[in-house]
This record gives structure tokens, sequence and C-alpha cells, in this order.
């Protein structure tokens, strides 16, 4: 039990930049993240890249803080994890979307942070949403599902965003629309953290790379220097196509 | 004794006459069940919620423990309300035994444990699905209860509906706790059974056709809340 002493200092102290020290997590018997020692500064957008497999879901998910690392240590300013959680939100892989109508599912986030209810329409037109107020949200096709997780997690007003791969499957002008609500929220001083598979996006988003290999980390460097020549071979055949395993 | 013919005949003259009495006992069965099943929710429902997203020591044996009470005999219930409400039981005092209270109250016990039982597979369907992502939006227990129970509301309703349908045609334990009586607690189920054993066929098919009758609504309301539920993309 922590005091209220303790707690009241991180309600409002910075979280970022967020540091992973010697990060490990075993899952049925296995290692599926392991040694993972990272710090992602304070402003602009993270990529998280590497195979399927890799482990960057379950990475995302533990710096949210939704499972615990096995062991390592995960500081976000000084708090951890679940101390800062209601200070970020998490857009999943697969959305999750709640079987009330698309307003509904804004409303819902709004009313239990206590937040102020007339926002949502235009959470749903930043989104281009706001005609399909009414309608059942699980009859949105994918590209609007994700665009509506992306409006929910962004009326909770998050100091970071996660992102699991939130344009897989999307067409092209879906793919620019997102990418439009997510630099938007990043120029408001939104820190990214984006999991994808998209090397375009990649490059049109990201200030960093962080490249998983195998539940490690092969390497982490600036955009830049990723691109043009990346210094593990995991990554340098990741980039030319070559199947990593 | 009345050939099947003629009985049925009568029986269907019965049903289209509007006869008071059997108006009055098809109106007692439905006020009991009908009020069995709300109390029954009332209790149930949030047993089955609680039960979906506690992690408890023990939650196992609660879960055989719910399994069991859903196949409750009725007559072991009537007989257990009974010995509670009888004069020299612990509950005597009230003199509630051969009132319809006691059928509410037995009827009740009958299909708590069925509510519970069965939301509590739909409500941790639903939460095996929200889960992360509430917790992620960092809800309280209260928060997530609340959103469950709204979010499974058309399976919640079958659910309400298959309760009412086994109480309105249970007569073990209504039979033992109401006893019967003509004008108080004489309810569809446990008329069919006396007026059988009286020879009385032609009240007793009357009142099986109205119960049957009421089994198909009953069945009808689960079809058609599963297909509002499927055109909302509900499911
Ligand atoms: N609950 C679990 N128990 C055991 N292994 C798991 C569990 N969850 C995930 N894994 C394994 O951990 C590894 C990493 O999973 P993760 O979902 O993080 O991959 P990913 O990098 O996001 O892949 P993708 O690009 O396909 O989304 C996978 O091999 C997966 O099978
Ligand atoms: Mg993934």
């Amino acid at each position: 039990m922590k005091s209220d002493a303790e707690d009241t200092p991180t309600a409002d102290a910075p979280i970022l930049p967020v540091t992973l020290q010697g990060v490990a997590l075993r899952l049925g018997g296995a290692f599926v993240l392991e040694d993972v020692s990272l710090e992602l500064g304070q402003t602009g957008c993270t990529a998280i890249m590497g195979s399927n497999g890799a482990g960057k879901s379950l990475l995302l998910r533990m710096m949210h803080g939704l499972i615990a690392p096995t062991s390592g240590d995960i500081r976000w300013g000084g708090a951890a994890p679940s101390e800062v959680m209601a200070r970020q939100a998490l857009v999943f892989q697969k959305p999750v979307l709640l079987r009330r109508s698309v307003a509904a599912n804004i409303d819902f986030v709004l009313k239990v942070r206590g937040q102020d209810r007339a926002q949502r329409d235009a959470l749903l037109d930043h989104v281009g949403l706001l005609h399909k107020s009414a309608q059942p949200a699980r009859l949105l096709s994918g590209g609007e599902a994700q665009r509506l997780a992306l409006a929910r997690a962004l009326a909770t007003e998050p100091e970071v965003l996660f992102l699991d791969e939130p344009t897989a499957s999307l067409d092209p002008a879906s793919v620019l629309a997102i990418e439009r609500i997510v630099s938007d929220a990043r120029s408001r001083g939104v820190r990214i953290i984006l999991v994808t598979h998209d090397l375009g996006q990649a490059r049109r988003m990201a200030d960093d790379v962080v490249f998983l290999h195998k539940g490690r980390v092969a390497e982490h460097s600036t955009a830049q220097a990723f691109f043009p020549d990346p210094q593990s071979d995991a990554a340098r055949d990741y980039l030319n196509g070559r199947l990593v395993v | 004794m009345q050939s099947i013919g003629e009985a049925l005949g009568l029986a269907i003259a019965l049903v289209l006459s509007g006869d008071p009495d059997l108006l009055e006992i098809v109106l007692l069965s439905l006020r009991v069940s009908l009020t069995a099943t709300v109390i029954a929710c009332m209790i149930g429902l949030p047993i089955g919620a609680l039960v979906a997203i506690g992690r408890f020591r023990g939650r196992n044996a609660v879960l055989i423990l719910m399994n069991a009470l859903m196949g409750l005999p009725p007559v072991v219930v009537g007989l257990l309300v009974y010995l509670y409400l009888s004069r020299s039981g612990p509950l005597g005092f009230l003199g509630l035994l051969y009132t319809p209270t006691a059928m509410i109250i037995a009827q009740t016990i009958l299909i708590a444990p069925i509510v519970a039982a069965l939301s509590r597979q739909v409500i941790e369907d639903l939460h095996a699905e929200y889960a992360e992502q509430f917790r992620s939006l960092c809800l309280t227990r209260l928060q997530t209860v609340q959103a469950l129970l709204w979010d499974a509301r058309y399976s919640l309703l079958t659910v309400g509906l298959a309760g009412f349908g086994r109480a309105v045609a249970e007569v073990g334990a209504v039979i033992i706790v109401g006893g019967n009586i003509d004008h108080l607690t004489r309810v569809m189920t446990t008329a069919i059974a006396l007026e059988t054993s009286k020879g009385d066929l032609a009240l007793a098919l009357a009142l099986g056709i109205i119960l049957l009758v009421i089994a198909l609504g009953v069945n009808a309301a689960v079809q058609s809340v599963r297909m509002t539920a499927a055109r909302q993309a509900y499911v």
C-alpha cells in the first residue's frame, strides 16, 4: 500500500522519458521478451518494428502496465506503469468496441473519465465518423472501427498513445487519414509509440525505431539512421523483405 | 370421464369464453412467476456478474455449487420452503404458508441459481473480450460490472426469459407451499394436476393450452430478442 505522500508527487509529475532496464517476460515456460533495455525520449514518435511474433504487442502491453515483466524494471518518470496507466491510452491490434452505437462508445469513455460530454461530436468529426454516430459500432468497417478506437483513445486525453498496428488491412486513404489524426495528436504534444509493419508509415511517422528480434532489442536508432543503414542483420533482412526467423 | 375430443372442445370453449375462474388462475400464475423472475434477476444477476469477473479463492467451488443449484428439484425446494414457513418453522410467525408470497419465494429460490449461472457464463465471455480494454481505461470494478451488464443486455434478457419459462411451468414447489387453494393459490400447473386427477379434463386441457401458448410466447420472445441483437451486430 502506497501512502498519499508518495502518490501525490506522481499525480502530475512528468512521466517521460520511459526507461526499461533488463526487462524480461516469460510466458508458458518460454521467454518471449528478454534483456530489453530502452530509453524512449520525451517527445515524438517511436516505431516498434520486427517480424511476427517478435514480441511487439507484448512489449506495448508491458510498457502500458497491462502485464508485469517477469524481471527487470519499467519506469515512467519515477512511476511504475500501473500508476500512470490512466495518463496513457492503447489502441489494440484488434479494436475492442462496445456493443453500442458509435456515439455511445465515445460517451462511455468521457463519462467514466468524468470529462465533458460535449466533446463527443468534435472527436467523431475529427476522425470522420460524425455521420455514423447512431450506427451500431460493430457494423463499422475495419478502417472505421480503427478510427473509432483511435477517437476513443484520444477522448481520454492521453499523454502517451500506444498504437498496435493501427492501419493493418486498411486502404491507402484510410491509412493516411489515421496518420493525419495521429500526427495531429503528436503536434499537440502526445507521445506516440507505434507498432507497425508498414515501412512507408514508419518512414513518414517515426523519429526513432526500435527493432525487436526474437524478443530482444536488435537495435534502437534514429529513423534517419535506421532506414538507409540498419546496424543489425535482423533489421537488414527485414527491410530487404527476407523472412527473419 | 370425458372423451378427449369432448374435453378438447370444452377446453377451447372455456378459453374463448374468457371464463373468470380460468382467468383468475392464469393471472395468478403470471403474477407469481413474473414477480419471482424479477426478484431472481435482482439476486442472480449481481451474483453472476461478481463471480464472472471476480478472481477469488474458492471460485471453482462456487461455480460447481451454482451449476448444481441450477438443477434443484422443485419438490425439494418446495419442501425446504415449507419447513421454514410452516407454523413450527423458523419463519412460521410470518404466516406465509399457503399464500402467493410463499409461492413467489419458492420459485425465486428455484430460478435465482439459473439466472446466476447462465448470466455468469454470458458476462464472463463478454469480459474475456473487454477485460484488457477496460483495464487500459482504468475502470473501477463497479463501472466494469455496469458496462458488462449493459452490453450483455440482450443475452441477459434471454436468461430472464429462461428463468420465467422454468418458473411458470413448475408444479412441485408451488403445490407444496401454495397448497392449490381455490381462488387463493391455485395456479395453472397445480390446477392441471388437480383437475386431471379429478377427471375434469376440460379445465385441465384449457389451462394446458394456455400454458403451451405462454411457453411458445416465451420462445418467440427469445427468438425476437436474438434477432434484434443480431440486427444491431450485437453478437
Ligand atoms: N499468453 C501467451 N502465452 C504464451 N505465449 C504467448 C502469449 N501471448 C503471446 N505469446 C507469444 O509471444 C510471442 C510474441 O507475441 P506478440 O503478440 O508480442 O507478437 P508481435 O510481435 O506483436 O507479432 P505480430 O506482428 O504478429 O503482431 C509470440 O510468439 C506469441 O506466440
Ligand atoms: Mg502484435
